[in-house]
C-alpha cells in the first residue's frame, strides 16, 4: 500500500516512538500520583516531554506546556477557556471543524465572529484583517495550514498584527506541527495547540498547549490532579490547570522520542522532503486533463496536493485508488466547510493525496500515474 | 511497627507536580543534593510531591537562577 493520508494521521513512526511507548506501557506509573519510583519515573518522563515541546515550539516556560488528547481538544481548551459573550473573535475559511464548531456554539452565547474569506484558490486577503477589527476583538483563532489545500497562513504577519492590536493569537498546527518552523514567542503566538500524531509522528491520543505567559485560560475540565486535593476549584497553576485525570503517559513517553527524532532530521529536511513529493506529483496531475487541483502552489505550504477527476464522485475516485492501486487518500469533506463552499467542492468533494517523511518520490510518481490512468 | 532514623531536612512543596519535577532536574543538575518525597501530612493535607534536602542546602537552592514557583519552605524530621 502507498499511504498518501498523512494530513489524517502518520502511518509509520519512528522505531524509537514505537519503543518509547512500548517501554512506557512496561514501566510508567501515574504522573502526580505519589512518589513511588513508577510514580515519579512517569513524571520525569512528562516533564521531560515538557521540556522539549517547550524549546521545540519556542514556548517560554515547559510548565505552560500542557498536554490533551489532540489538536480538537487544545483548541476546545483554548477557545471555550478565553472568549466571553461580548467578545469578538476573527477566523478564516480554512479552518477544520475542531476551530469551527467551537465557535458556532459560541457564536449562540453571544460571542461575534468574523470569518476571513478565502478564494477559488483558497487564499485569504490580508488585508480583510484590519477590516475584520472591532472595538471588541479580543482574538484571532486561525490554522497554520489548510487540512484540505495545504495552503498556509503567514502566521509571523497575523502574530504582529495581533501583538500590534492586542489581540490574543490561538493558533491551530495540527498540519504544520513537525515540519514546519513555529516559534510560538517570534511569532507573537498566544496558545499553539498541536497534535502529536500527524506531521510530528508521534502516538495519537496525544497534544496540548503552549501557553504564553499571561495568559489564563479557564479550565474546560476539572478534577483529580495530584496536588492540592482539598481545595474545591481545579488548581490555578499551568499545567495543572489545563490537566484532570491520568495523563496519556505512554503517548506522551511517544511524543518524546517523537521529538528527540524530529530534531535530529530537523523539521526543515522534513518539509524539504515532503515539499519535493508534493511538487513532483503536483507537476504531473496539474497538466492532465480533466483534473482540476486546488489551492495555491505559489506559496510555502503544506504537502498537500487536494483535486478532482473531471466531475467523478471523490469518494469513488478515492475508492479506485485504493482498489486498483492500492493507494490511501482521503475523499470527501475533510471536516472542512467553509473551504469546500470557497472551492465550489461541496458537492463532489474532493480527492486529498498527503505525503509525509517516510513517503517515497517513487510512491509519488505511482500515485501521479495512477491519477493520470483514472483521468484519461 | 518500624521506626526510621530521624534526621533533620529542609522541605520544598510545590503547587504542580511539573514545579517538583523541574525543582528535582535543576538540583541534579547543579549536584544539590536531594530527592523528591511524598509531602509530609504534618506539612500539608494535599497529596502532591516535595523536594526534601539538607537544612544546609536551602539558601543555595532557594537562590538557584530557575528555581519554579514554591509553595512553601519547611523544617522538618524525616
Amino acid at each position: 500500500m502507498i499511504y498518501l493520508d498523512n494530513a489524517a494521521t502518520s502511518l509509520r513512526r519512528p522505531e524509537s516512538v514505537v519503543r518509547a511507548v512500548s517501554g512506557a506501557l512496561c514501566s510508567l506509573g501515574n504522573v502526580g500520583r505519589g512518589a513511588s519510583e513508577s510514580a515519579l519515573s512517569a513524571a520525569r518522563v512528562v516533564y521531560a516531554a515538557r521540556e522539549k515541546l517547550c524549546a521545540f515550539f519556542g514556548g517560554a516556560d515547559p510548565s505552560r506546556v500542557c498536554f490533551t488528547q489532540n489538536s480538537t481538544e487544545a483548541l476546545n481548551i483554548a477557545i471555550f477557556g478565553l472568549l466571553r459573550p461580548g467578545d469578538h473573535v476573527i477566523s478564516t475559511d480554512l479552518e477544520h471543524n475542531s476551530v469551527l464548531r467551537p465557535l458556532y456554539r459560541l457564536e449562540k452565547e453571544g460571542v461575534e465572529t468574523t470569518f476571513l474569506r478565502a478564494d477559488t484558490r483558497g487564499c485569504i486577503d490580508y488585508a480583510d484583517l484590519p477590516r475584520a477589527l472591532r472595538p471588541n476583538t479580543r482574538a484571532i483563532v486561525c490554522t497554520h495550514a489548510s487540512n484540505l489545500t495545504g495552503n498556509a497562513l503567514d502566521v509571523s504577519r497575523i502574530g504582529a498584527f495581533a501583538r500590534e492590536h492586542g489581540l490574543l493569537f490561538i493558533l491551530d498546527a495540527s498540519q504544520t506541527a513537525g515540519s514546519f518552523a513555529v516559534d510560538a514567542q517570534r511569532d507573537g503566538i498566544s496558545v499553539l495547540c498541536f497534535t502529536g500524531h500527524k506531521g510530528m509522528m508521534g502516538p495519537q491520543g496525544t497534544g496540548g498547549l503552549v501557553v504564553a505567559p499571561g495568559v489564563d485560560i479557564r479550565p474546560l475540565k476539572t478534577g483529580g490532579t495530584g496536588v492540592q486535593s482539598y481545595r474545591r476549584e481545579q488548581p490555578e497553576e499551568y499545567p495543572t490547570r489545563l490537566e484532570s485525570g491520568t495523563l496519556n503517559g505512554h503517548g506522551i513517553a511517544g511524543l518524546s522520542a517523537a521529538v528527540d527524532f524530529l530534531r535530529e532530521i530537523t523539521p526543515a529536511a522534513i518539509h524539504a522532503h515532503e515539499t519535493a513529493l508534493m511538487s513532483a506529483f503536483y507537476n504531473k496531475v496539474s497538466v492532465l486533463p480533466g483534473v482540476t487541483v486546488y489551492g495555491d502552489f505559489a506559496h510555502e505550504r503544506a504537502p498537500i496536493v487536494t483535486l478532482n477527476i473531471g466531475d467523478m464522485d471523490s469518494g469513488e475516485a478515492a475508492e479506485i485508488l485504493s482498489d486498483e492501486y492500492g493507494i490511501a487518500v482521503r475523499s470527501g469533506a475533510h471536516c472542512a466547510p467553509r473551504m469546500h463552499e470557497a472551492l465550489g467542492t461541496v458537492a463532489q468533494g474532493a480527492v486529498r493525496f498527503s505525503f509525509g517523511w517516510f513517503n517515497t518520490m517513487e510512491e509519488a510518481e505511482t500515485a501521479a500515474d495512477a491519477v493520470r490512468d483514472i483521468a484519461l | 511497627m518500624r521506626v526510621r532514623e530521624k534526621k533533620e531536612y529542609v522541605i520544598f512543596t510545590f503547587h504542580t507536580t511539573a514545579a517538583a519535577m523541574a525543582t528535582e532536574k535543576l538540583c541534579q543538575e547543579r549536584n544539590i543534593p536531594g530527592r523528591l518525597i511524598p509531602a509530609p501530612r504534618s506539612i500539608t493535607a494535599d497529596c502532591g510531591i516535595a523536594w526534601a534536602a539538607p537544612p544546609e542546602e536551602r539558601e543555595r537552592i532557594e537562590k538557584e537562577p530557575g528555581l519554579p514557583e514554591i509553595a512553601g519552605v519547611y523544617l522538618r524530621e524525616l
